[in-house]
């Protein structure tokens, strides 16, 4: 695999997060796949931040601590990075940076005093800077600014122009045949895939690192047509979303673990009186408040057991983007078909990380339809039928008394304390488990990759599958993913552990939380490789950590 | 066609409970509509949970009997997603000023288009009494045998200082009058709030007390403000005062389900604006 890195470095309010999706639009237009990581604390100003860029000839999901190319926007990037990469090529902010062994570097304030140009378009002097150092062609730097820049296109191609011409290239990177890819995050993936799947009204109360889905869903809810809330708290969150689904709006809700506490009581709510709704969950370290800003897989228990009561739910564990957007699409139409609450489980990696996307390449998941009354009978809400699923009506539709009820309640939506009514009832929703899990069948539930056939697998599940893939082709292993994690798709996990001798579990959480459920679906790991500090496994690391547990 | 207003659901509250006043109310109100020509099929009954919610088994009509302290932001969610429904919440006062205060302070804050009835008898019933939050200081319940220890608070102030744009009180004992505020709070455009006064026959019979200190507000500005808030102050649910009943407030401002107009866009334009977002990221 060719591969290069480039981490920009500088304090949090320096826009590094911008100034790493510039990078990465540059080197997407040289041709390559790229991944973006972004390492920040849990501060507005102050603190150290840093975009991590990697791009390779092969898509790639993870990053490793090699870098090539150090853009230091202040003197600690330097300090902190550069003893980790002293063959790298730097290029650094003059004003800032004072002690500079070898690399190159712009002042940028006085490039912007000769550009009379805000302090703000700094950052591109630094990225012009960077493009020169690396030989990349002004016409691509100007391209990319004009597609990417949000605004001040002219102002900040200037600074870059200026800043291009101060420096000389010292390693340049080739391009490489490919054409660019689309460029997003996971949340931008999962919102767009809630929409492909028929979204109405998204609902969220910010919360690391779910709060970029409601940021980017709220800023296109216009161009889509969708609504968007943020109301008082989780509690309300929820509700307000099953009042939306009560009336026949299709919606989504979206937090994190904390605020998935909150949620629970209106999960089993949703689960009672069977409205449909889709929860995502974008983890990170735990417990409590935990670490904000940084990643974990800590919750997928919680989230596979969470209400009070026995009920159906649909989980899905997205590894990335593409994966991200199919999957939201399908658990929409799910949630409707059945009437049950819908999870899409994701973490920080994957939340917050840019990947190399091909729309043409985007999987088609069946996209079933809700089952709707057809006026004929009197209306019932829970009208007990062969498959547990009742037809919808929603509140204004012509003759219908729609009752929906917390309570115990016949098929009219009338609570009861009767016991036959309530074991009807119970095995009522069950069927819709029973139903859902033979749907399933017909989905791509568990993927599988790397070496076919190879007798060693990585066990693994979300985003710390891209790192598996890494590991796997390097040490020709087989990566098993279930990507559908409730309910459990057994036929299809069986199937894609046939043959496999040695199973190594890949979790990044302190109890193997995977390795326990395939356990209890019959499939026992051999050993279990745990992370739970918050950073996500590099393929170097992981590459190691598995290279400790195969025979010698 | 007149559809019967009442469900085959066997009716459990207490003889001379309140609640039945508040179901008969609502029922002619219902009545009314149907008369008038508005179809019932519109009109959706938002429960919480505790004595009153029941009222979501007996009313033949649209309802979601959700949970405990949560009858807000269900109604709120159903009026966003279909604003021509008529959304009514019936909620206890452990319900609205315990559990869900948080969602009765931020409706009267954004102005939701929804009527909040507030069955406050002033005592758990369902769960066999304990105080609640607008119980007299010193209320002997069974989780307080030696009588509270803080004040009520007066949920009129409340919602005064929250924003809500109709407020009002009413008495189980004064039927037309109840019934007149609770049509007021329907019509009116905007968060209504009517906390009605209705005895426990169980855990706290207040009939008496009531029956010898209301009184109607009669000739009460309700577009002042400073008016309200000293006409809601005079009886603070704690001392002995006067106690008024009607409109302290009434208000016509912008509504929070106004703000989100309908979008319709066909799912070949969404399917089409996806792919051209995922062309302007490359």
């Amino acid at each position: 695999m060719k591969e290069l890195s480039v981490l920009v470095g500088g304090r949090a309010g320096d826009g590094i997060n911008n100034a790493g999706a510039v990078v990465a639009q540059l080197l997407n237009h040289l041709g390559y796949f790229v991944y973006v990581y972004t390492d920040y604390p849990s501060l507005i100003r102050g603190g150290h931040n840093f975009a991590l860029v990697r791009a390779a000839d092969e898509p790639v999901g993870a990053y490793n601590d090699r870098i090539d190319y150090l853009v230091a926007l202040n003197q600690e990037t330097v300090d902190l990075h550069l003893p980790h990469c002293p063959d790298c090529t730097v290029v650094a902010n003059a004003d800032l940076v004072k002690s500079l062994q070898s690399g190159q570097a712009v002042s940028i304030n006085s490039v912007l005093k000769a550009e009379s140009a805000p302090a703000i378009t700094g950052n591109s002097a630094m990225i012009g800077a960077f493009a020169k150092a690396a030989g990349i062609p002004w016409e691509i730097v100007g391209e990319v600014f004009r597609r990417h820049m949000p605004k001040a296109v002219d102002e900040n191609t200037r600074v870059a122009r200026r800043a291009y011409d101060q420096v000389h290239t010292s390693r340049p990177i080739p391009a490489i045949a490919g054409r660019p890819h689309t460029l997003i995050s996971g949340n931008e993936a999962i919102g767009l895939g809630l929409v492909a799947g028929g979204l109405s009204a998204y609902i969220a109360y910010p919360m690391t690192p779910s709060s970029t889905l409601l940021h980017f869903l709220a800023g296109t809810a216009e161009r889509f047509g969708i609504t968007v809330i943020h109301p008082e708290n989780e509690i309300a969150v929820i509700l307000m979303g099953l009042g939306s689904a009560v009336a026949g709006a299709k919606t989504a809700v979206g937090t994190s673990g904390g605020g998935f506490c909150l949620m629970t009581e209106g999960l089993s709510f949703a689960a009672m009186a069977e409205i449909p709704i889709v929860i995502v969950v974008s983890q990170r370290t735990g417990p409590s408040t935990g670490l904000p800003t940084y990643t974990g897989q800590a919750d997928l228990r919680f989230v596979q057991y969470a209400g009070q009561g026995e009920f159906p739910r649909f989980i899905v564990a997205p590894a990335d983007p593409g994966e991200a957007y199919s999957w939201s699409a399908a658990a929409i139409r799910l949630a409707w078909k059945y009437q049950i609450p819908a999870f899409v489980l994701t973490d920080k990696t994957l939340s917050e990380g840019t990947y190399s996307v091909d729309y043409e390449r985007l999987m088609d998941l069946p996209s079933p339809d809700p089952v709707l009354w057809d006026g004929q009978e009197p209306y019932r809400r829970y009208r007990v039928t062969p498959d547990g699923t009742s037809p919808l009506a929603f509140p204004g539709r012509k003759d219908a008394v729609v009752k929906v009820n917390s309570y115990a309640h016949d098929e009219d939506g009338i609570t009861t304390e009767d016991a036959g009514l309530v074991t009807l009832m119970t095995e009522k929703r069950r069927k819709k488990e029973e139903k859902l899990k033979e749907e399933i069948t017909r989905y791509p539930c568990v993927s599988v990759r790397g070496t076919a056939g190879a007798a060693t697998a990585l066990l693994c599940w979300g985003s710390v599958r891209n790192a598996c893939d890494e590991v796997a082709a390097r040490l020709g292993l087989r990566v098993i993913q279930p990507v559908v994690l409730s309910p459990f798709p057994d036929q299809q996990f069986s199937a894609a552990c046939h043959g496999v001798e040695r199973l190594i579990a890949v979790e990044e959480n302190v109890t193997g939380q995977l390795a326990a459920l395939a356990r209890e679906h019959g499939v026992s790991a051999d050993a279990t490789i745990l992370k739970y500090d918050g950073r996500p496994f590099t393929p170097d690391e992981l590459l190691l950590r598995v290279q400790e547990v195969l025979p010698s | 066609m007149t559809r019967n207003l009442i469900t085959p659901a066997q009716n459990t509250w207490c003889p001379g409970c309140g609640n039945f006043s508040l179901q008969h109310t609502l029922k002619d109100i219902l009545a009314g509509f149907e008369k008038e020509g508005r179809s019932l099929d519109d009109v959706v009954l938002v429960s919480g949970i505790g004595c009153h919610a029941k009222i979501a088994d007996y009313l033949d009509i649209n309802s979601v009997y959700a949970i405990h302290g949560r009858t807000i932001p269900v109604a709120t969610g159903i009026k966003l997603a279909n604003p021509n429904l008529t959304v009514i919440c019936c909620a206890g006062d452990g319900d609205a000023y315990a559990e869900g205060l948080d969602h009765l302070i931020f409706a009267a804050k954004r102005n939701i288009n929804i009527t909040m009835i507030v069955h406050n008898n002033r005592v758990y019933g369902l769960t066999t009494g304990q105080y609640t939050p607008t119980s007299p200081l010193g209320f002997k319940g069974k989780s307080t045998p030696a009588g509270t220890t803080e004040y009520p608070f007066n949920p009129l102030e409340l919602m005064l200082a929250s924003g809500a744009t109709y407020i009002a009180r009413g008495y189980t004992r004064k039927m037309p009058q109840l019934e007149q505020l609770i049509r007021q709070g329907i019509s009116h455009k905007g968060f209504a709030f009517v906390d009605v006064l209705q005895i426990c026959a169980s855990f706290f019979n207040m009939t008496e007390y009531y029956q010898s200190r209301v009184y109607d507000l009669n000739g009460h500005d309700t577009a002042d403000f400073e008016k309200a808030c000293i006409k809601a102050r005079e009886w603070d649910y704690n001392r002995d005062a006067p106690i008024a009943l009607g409109i302290f407030y009434e208000q016509a401002l912008p509504t929070f389900d106004d703000r989100y107009p309908a979008r319709d866009i066909s799912t070949e334009e969404r399917m089409r604006r996806i792919r051209e977002f995922f062309e302007a990221s490359a």
